[in-house]
């Protein structure tokens, strides 16, 4: 049952990824990489992870996605569509990426070590969110902190970057 | 349950195939995109080692990919709408001058 769902997951989630890199107009890819986030959501939520499903679901799809279209559609898109590809490197880029792809799963699925990792013993408090929040602030304090540092710097480096005027 | 091989398995065409949209798309807003494609594979990655491992560890490294990625894409997007204001294109392989 679980498998049957992580495929249909995976299968949506592949196709939408080939549309945002297929698709000719900006606005049908934002909305594709929308689908493909959302079935990752539903991947995490199979991981028993609802709190990181919940994360992806608000800041991918909630924020960076609409930021994404309000871009799209705040900037003018019509001459970027003319031509979907970068002249001349479309089948080189295509060669290497599919070499890489196959090079990784290839290397994945001859590798004896990947089976000897134990199913999981599902337990009730495994993945939870008090558990979860008790580990970030305590033993990743520190990095939790340099991280409210760095979206305070994107903060103001964002509003200085499209402040009109010589700013 | 599905094995973990299948969750590396599509963690990596998903990486691949933002890889090959970062390679050859024109249009700087896709290649932003598709490095977010790129992201998410990786961050699928770290949660399915969490839960099969059973440590935490990789969870908490995910959140922190995401908010990483929220402060990428803010900057990313600011230097967008500036340069396009700039000098009014989106073709990636225009913009090879940053200074204003």
């Amino acid at each position: 049952m679980e498998q049957a769902f992580f495929l249909l997951f995976a299968s949506i989630a592949v196709a939408s990824a080939c549309g945002v890199v297929l698709l000719k107009n900006p606005v049908h890819s934002a909305v594709s990489l929308m689908a493909c986030f959302i079935q990752i959501a539903a991947l995490y939520i199979l991981l028993h992870s609802p709190f990181l499903a919940a994360v992806q679901l608000f800041v991918y799809v909630g924020a960076i996605m609409v930021l994404f279209i309000f871009v799209i559609m705040m900037l003018e898109i019509r001459q970027a569509t003319l031509e979907r590809f970068l002249p001349g490197s479309k089948y080189i880029a295509l060669v290497f990426s599919v070499v890489l792809g196959s090079a990784m799963l290839w290397l994945l699925f001859s590798s004896p070590l990947l089976s000897q990792i134990p199913p999981p013993t599902p337990s009730a408090t495994q993945g939870s969110v008090s558990e979860l929040g008790q580990a970030l602030f305590t033993q990743y304090l520190l990095p939790f902190e340099v991280v409210s540092i760095v979206l305070l710097v994107a903060l103001v480096g964002a509003i200085f970057m499209t402040h009109k005027g010589d700013g | 349950m599905a094995p973990l091989s299948w969750y590396i398995a599509l963690s990596a065409s998903l990486f691949v195939i933002g890889l090959y949209g970062v390679l050859s798309r024109r249009n700087v807003l896709i290649v932003l995109m598709c490095l977010e494609l790129m992201l998410s594979a990786v961050n699928i990655n770290l949660v399915a080692f969490s839960f099969f491992l059973s440590h935490l560890g990789g969870q908490i490294f995910a959140i922190f990919v995401i908010t990483v990625t929220a402060a990428e894409v803010a900057v990313a997007l600011a230097i967008v709408i500036a340069y396009v204001r700039h000098k009014g294109s989106l073709k990636i392989d225009e913009i090879s001058i940053m200074k204003g």
